[in-house]
């Protein structure tokens, strides 16, 4: 296999990574939902949540790791340059890690209304920043790569001084940030629709559906016309670097493929909303704007990447850019992971599995009355 | 500049200590009690004894409570790694970053998935299909171990790759020999298998508490026979794996080495303290005394580290004055600290010119500098180090830590015999009755023994390392980021308090859970 056929393919790879995370962070939208809800509903909610929790925290962290793995250079620039906004997305997700298992137990110190003030944070933060975060990778950022600089003991990536503040501030950037937020909001909704069985909840996250669904759209809307109508970095044949107007619109043109993806992802996610508003007994809009979000996102990813772009422009030093040419691991490494690869089916079969079976019966407040101290949050 | 480059490296290596600290404090219960709990749920499926059903529940609440606050300080050590080490990222991303991922994909995901069952499917899912996800918790959770020690283990003992002077960064070129290499191996086994020895510590520790308060008797023997075995094989092993340890050590870490002993100059048939205070006056190339009082055994360490009685140890002042022999077991070349400069100087001066010769298409010099780098590439770290001293890590730290957590080694090993013996052949144990209540304390007392014996072994590791964050090829200062001595010292702040507040709340739930539980009948299950 060529070692650009491996770049693609452990782009590719990256995409669904980021994709399923975009996805499964509904956990975190129906976090950010749990303080304004009755408190006698709240349980349900909590626990419904409670139980697929680690599976998006999981997926980010095995989306950080092959991000690692495939593409380094994007670690070490990205990170240690936007220090702020990892920083406080990690935070976000370390103190959502132990809320659940604390809130309600028993000498848990601080009291359960501080654990749900920890899930309220990381529900607002968690996708705001993470979409302020892939948007840098949209619009740019400022920093500067040297390689050679090892040598001479000073850093290979700097960062302008404020450190991933600034692209917290960016408008373009918080707008992407809050679609993904409200986005979460609405799979949130869909989940509960379809995971819990008490009819006071349905009602009430049918009404969160059309409101978060509404703002979602518009969001997306702007966002995307945004995104057309920014200039990009090309990459040329030489390797040499330059901003290009409309770089994604030219993109989506060139590659039609991806188009038809995103379009299709667009429909499935409106026909998810759509339907689960229309029909108040049809509980699959979950799968529907699930998979659907998952194609829209891919789609994303391949605009950045792929067509000779630079899937993380500097705007300080465009020669800087982040390619998946120039920032991924060695044609061993990739290879060697491809075949770590190939696993990834069977891990993502036997989670669909277990699931299928934990939760053939929806969660009901008799279950949450009945369950010992352990098997509730 | 120079003092403000040496703030952001001191508080960046403070901010890693802290969190990887903060997560060894959890990651041992998980790794060994997930090994008890299996047991227990095995006995459970095969007898169907209600009362196993209890003390499993009972086990598996605290390994709940404790699980959580182990993910949450871990995943801020996969990330730091980018947001502190920067340059160390990229120079040896290539081979780092793979273990990483692989360890999402493979233990991650098998944990996360099936301790939701654990928890939540006992009235779902059948029992022989709960006991599986049971062991696969506790598989997911060493499978992680692996992978994570992998990774440790190659910035010990830097192996399986070569360095590419275009992308100015070190490639994997077998990748068996990152994942196996001798360093891996002792280190898995030594980390796993103290774990259980932990873990058992713990479990027995919680039952003298419970008996010394006359509660739940027939719950604690069941508990302690489970927990004495484990730890038992486990404090076995771990005195096993850790010879083999320190062998990999002297052999890839001789340095390091040097340390754990407070050993300034070696001898063939070197002896090893048993037993000793360091003089603080010592200093490299002074005439004092390194001890101020020790106790050794003769040919000890050479023995230790060599298998030969009469092998070769060198001491920190042999090893910078490239002093002392190779002999039998050994691999050490004797160079020098100058030495070992100008070699890395050479390597250094072709990488420099390398890309310049690159462009101009000059084959015969370019021919040269791949020729001189990979002559000379493994002493490249030295050209960023100014004196010998700089090159000798924490000599005192090194040296009590590993003392300490040897002798708590020993201390277990004996602890382990005496419950084994109290639960199975009391007759055999003499004064069982006069002295139990201090039987139980002490029991209470080994739990922050084992805990702190676990602590040092990282300590010996990690401190031991030093000035490298990847042996003789990068040291620490050069591996950070581009940050200020502030930001760092500000988000180590803020770790430093939540963590701390998590860990009081942590502690607070483990030690009410413990007491609301034994206060219940744990023969019988607990039905609302
Ligand atoms: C009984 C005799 C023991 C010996 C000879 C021994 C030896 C060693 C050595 C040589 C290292 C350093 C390895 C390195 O730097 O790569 C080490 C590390 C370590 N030890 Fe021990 N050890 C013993 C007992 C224990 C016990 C009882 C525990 C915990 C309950 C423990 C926990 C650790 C840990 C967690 C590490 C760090 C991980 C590693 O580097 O393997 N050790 N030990």
């Amino acid at each position: 296999m060529t070692h650009e056929f491996l770049q693609n393919y452990w782009w590719l790879i990256m995409s669904v990574l980021g994709a399923l995370l975009v996805f499964m962070l509904f956990v975190q939208g129906g976090q950010s939902m749990l303080i304004g809800t009755k408190s006698k509903k709240r349980p349900l909610l909590v626990n419904s949540l409670g139980r697929k929790w680690e599976l998006t925290y999981t997926t980010l962290v095995t989306f950080g790791g092959a991000f690692f793995a495939s593409f380094p250079l994007f670690y070490s620039t990205s990170f240690g340059g936007a220090y702020w906004l990892w920083i406080l997305i990690l935070f976000s997700f370390v103190i959502q890690a132990i809320a659940y298992e604390y809130r309600t137990k028993h000498g848990n110190v601080y009291g359960t209304r501080f654990y749900d003030t920890l899930l309220l944070i990381n529900g607002v933060v968690g996708p705001v920043l993470l979409g302020v975060a892939v948007a840098g990778m949209f619009f740019g950022v400022d920093f500067t790569v040297e390689k050679g600089k090892i040598l001479d003991a000073s850093i290979i990536s700097q960062w302008g001084s404020r450190h991933g503040l600034e692209a917290i501030m960016s408008w373009k950037n918080l707008l992407f940030g809050f679609m993904v937020f409200f986005l979460s909001r609405t799979i949130a909704s869909l989940y509960f629709i379809n995971n819990i069985d008490d009819a006071e909840v349905q009602k009430s996250q049918h009404k969160q559906l059309s409101f978060n669904a509404g703002i979602f759209v518009v969001l997306f809307l702007a966002v995307v016309a945004v995104i057309l109508t920014s200039p990009g970095v090309e990459i040329n044949a030489k390797g040499f670097a330059k901003w290009v107007n409309y770089k994604y619109l030219h993109n989506f043109l060139d590659m039609w493929w991806v188009l038809m993806v995103l379009l299709l992802g667009v429909v499935m996610v409106l026909f998810g909303i759509g339907k689960s508003l229309l029909n108040k007994e049809w509980k699959c809009g979950i799968w529907w704007a699930g998979t659907g979000t998952v194609l829209v996102v891919m789609s994303l990813f391949w605009v950045l990447g792929y067509n000779n772009t630079a899937y993380y422009p500097s705007k300080l030093d465009v020669q800087s850019s982040l390619t998946i040419r120039n920032s991924s691991s060695s044609h061993f490494t990739l290879t060697a992971m491809s075949y770590v690869s190939l696993l990834v089916p069977f891990v993502v079969a036997y989670i669909a599995w277990v699931w299928r079976k934990m939760d053939l019966t929806k969660l009901t407040d008799k279950e949450i009355k009945q369950a010992g101290d352990d098997e509730i949050y | 500049m120079g003092e403000l480059l040496m703030n952001v490296v001191d508080w960046s290596r403070a901010q890693f200590a802290l969190t990887a600290c903060y997560h060894w404090l959890f990651v041992p219960l998980t790794l060994g009690l997930g090994i008890i709990i299996g047991v227990m749920e095995t006995i459970y499926y095969r007898t169907r004894d209600e009362k196993w059903l209890a003390t499993t529940k009972f086990w598996m609440t605290l390994f709940g409570v404790n699980f959580a606050i182990g993910v949450a300080t871990g995943i801020i050590l996969e990330f730091e790694f980018g947001t502190n080490w920067s340059n160390y990222s990229w120079f040896v991303g290539d081979i780092f970053g793979a273990p990483l991922a692989i360890e999402g994909i493979l233990a991650f995901f098998m944990e996360s998935t099936f301790i939701a069952v654990m928890f939540f499917g006992w009235k779902k899912v059948s029992p022989k299909f709960h006991l599986a996800s049971t062991w696969l918790t506790a598989l997911g959770a060493s499978i992680s171990a692996l992978w994570i020690l992998v990774a440790n283990a190659w910035m010990q003992y830097p192996t399986g790759c070569t360095f590419n002077p275009e992308t100015m960064r070190n490639e994997m070129t077998d990748f068996w020999a990152v994942a196996l290499s001798p360093m891996a191996m002792s280190k898995v086994f030594h980390t796993v298998t103290s774990a259980w020895a932990l873990s058992g510590a713990f479990v027995v520790g919680v039952c003298g508490w419970m008996l010394l308060k006359g509660r739940n008797r027939d719950h604690c023997i069941r508990s302690m026979k489970v927990g004495g075995w484990v730890g038992f094989i486990g404090i076995v092993l771990t005195s096993i794996s850790g010879d083999t340890s320190a062998v990999t050590v002297a052999k890839h870490q001789p340095m390091k080495l040097a340390a754990m002993e407070g050993l300034y100059e070696g001898s063939p048939g070197q002896s090893i303290v048993a037993f000793g205070i360091l003089n603080p006056k010592k200093e490299i190339g002074n005439s004092e005394d390194p001890f101020l009082f020790d106790i050794s055994i003769p040919h000890g360490l050479a023995f230790l580290a060599t298998h030969d009685p009469d092998g070769y140890v060198p001491g920190i002042e042999d090893i910078i004055l490239g002093k002392g022999g190779t002999s039998k077991g050994f691999g050490l070349k004797p160079l020098s600290f100058e030495q070992r400069k100008e070699h890395g100087k050479v390597a250094m001066h072709a990488l420099a010119f390398y890309n310049d010769a690159l462009k101009s298409r000059d084959s015969t010099l370019l021919q040269q500098y791949k020729q001189e780098i990979e002559d000379n590439f493994k002493y490249l770290g030295y050209t960023y180090l100014e004196e010998p001293e700089e090159s000798v890590p924490n000599v005192p730290l090194t040296f009590y830590s590993f003392h300490f957590m040897v002798t708590i080694g020993g201390y277990l090993m004996l602890f382990f015999i005496v419950v084994l013996l109290l639960l199975y052949k009391p007759k055999w144990v003499p004064g069982r009755t006069k002295f139990q209540k201090l039987g139980y304390w002490l029991a209470i007392i080994t739990i922050p023994l084992a805990y702190l014996c676990s602590m040092s072994g990282w300590i010996v590791a990690e401190v031991g390392r030093q000035p490298w964050t990847i042996q003789d090829l990068m040291p620490n200062k050069v591996a950070i980021s581009d940050l200020s001595a502030g930001y760092v010292q500000t988000t180590f702040w803020i770790f430093a308090v939540v963590f701390t507040a998590l860990l009081i709340a942590d502690v607070s739930i483990i030690c009410k859970q413990i007491s609301k539980k034994s206060k219940t009948n744990l023969d019988v299950v607990e039905t609302k």
